[in-house]
């Protein structure tokens, strides 16, 4: 039953995920790169020993931000899907700031991201499916607590 | 002048370039999937969205897992396949980590939670988010850099390594 019913979003267009693969690899050579695959690099800017990091999140973020920027500007929608060009804006609540406290806990312990976890298996890093498992562990623990403590009557946080 | 320079092999003891034009390939692989779908693509909700396939919590089953899940797969196969294929042409591919797969995979354990109850990642609110300039994404990174700067610098004064 899973999934029947629902529309996948790229049933829209056969140019779809061609263009999410090409844009996801591109994504992976600056992971790679940018060498944020390598956890020690990340725990060496952390521990303020490089702080070259602050280049690659700063340099991604403009470019980012100047294209969502003028697209959201220009009114228009998106040539695939249809769908509006917008910023992403997510709405503030305590769990925004408890979830990034957790994140930086485990980001400051083992120098790992999802984004260069998956990179740092493309270069080659097999030890890194130690920290693809636990984060997949966590995602599932999260959604675990959350349902068993919604069907317990506690009201279930927003998302 | 000379001071200068002894201030930049400080704190950029390799260099910037690589940091730069790395990030600058983040950016365009996000921009690119915008400009053709006008999706702000993060890394983390694939955790969620790959859940939807062989779990049944209503968590997961929600539509947007179940609409996005395929692509995600697709996102997720194209970052590795990019550092691949960047790791083979300069010679570092079979590079692994010296750090310790317990730190890996309780780090993981506490990312996977931290990420989906915080609503995303260092690409979904640190690069999506930061460059929306939305006060959201920009509270939740400030707080996981100043959390996670606090704890590897206790495992470094600890004397854990690396």
């Amino acid at each position: 039953m899973s999934g029947a019913g629902i529309i996948a979003e790229h049933e829209s267009h056969p140019l779809f995920l061609p263009l999410v693969f090409l844009g996801g690899a591109i994504f992976g050579v600056g992971l790679a790169m940018s060498q944020m695959a390598r956890p020690e690099i990340v725990l060496e800017f952390l521990q303020f020993r490089d702080l070259g990091l602050l280049f690659v999140m700063g340099g991604a973020s403009v470019v980012v931000g100047i294209t969502f920027w003028a697209l959201t500007l220009s009114g228009r929608s998106a040539p695939m899907t249809g769908k509006r060009f917008g910023r992403r804006l997510k709405s503030l609540d305590r769990d925004v700031v408890l979830g990034g406290g957790i994140f930086g806990i485990g980001w400051g312990l083992s120098g790992i991201c999802p984004g260069a976890a998956y990179a740092s298996l493309g270069i080659g890093n097999v030890v890194i499916l130690y920290g693809v498992a636990g984060m997949f562990i966590g995602a599932y623990l999260q959604g675990y607590l959350r349902e068993t403590r919604a069907n317990a009557g506690t009201p279930s946080p927003a998302d | 002048m000379h001071e200068v320079i002894l201030l930049a092999d400080a704190l950029f003891p390799r260099g910037v370039e690589q940091y730069l034009f790395g990030g600058l390939l983040i950016g365009l692989g996000t921009a690119l999937i915008y400009a053709g779908t006008g999706i702000h693509a993060g890394a983390s909700t694939f955790l969620e969205s790959t859940l939807s396939y062989g779990s049944k919590l209503r968590r997961f089953q929600q539509p947007r897992f179940i609409a996005s899940r395929d692509w995600r797969v697709v996102f997720t196969l194209g970052i590795v396949a990019g550092a691949a294929a960047y790791s083979v042409a300069t010679g570092e591919f079979g590079w692994t980590t010296e750090v310790q797969p317990w730190r890996l995979l309780l780090g993981g354990v506490l990312i996977g939670i931290g990420t989906r109850l915080g609503k995303g990642c260092t690409s979904g609110h640190g690069v999506c988010g930061v460059g929306s300039g939305s006060r959201t994404s920009i509270l939740n990174v400030a707080i996981f850099m100043l959390v996670a700067i606090g704890v590897a610098q206790f495992v470094f004064a600890l004397g854990v390594r690396p």
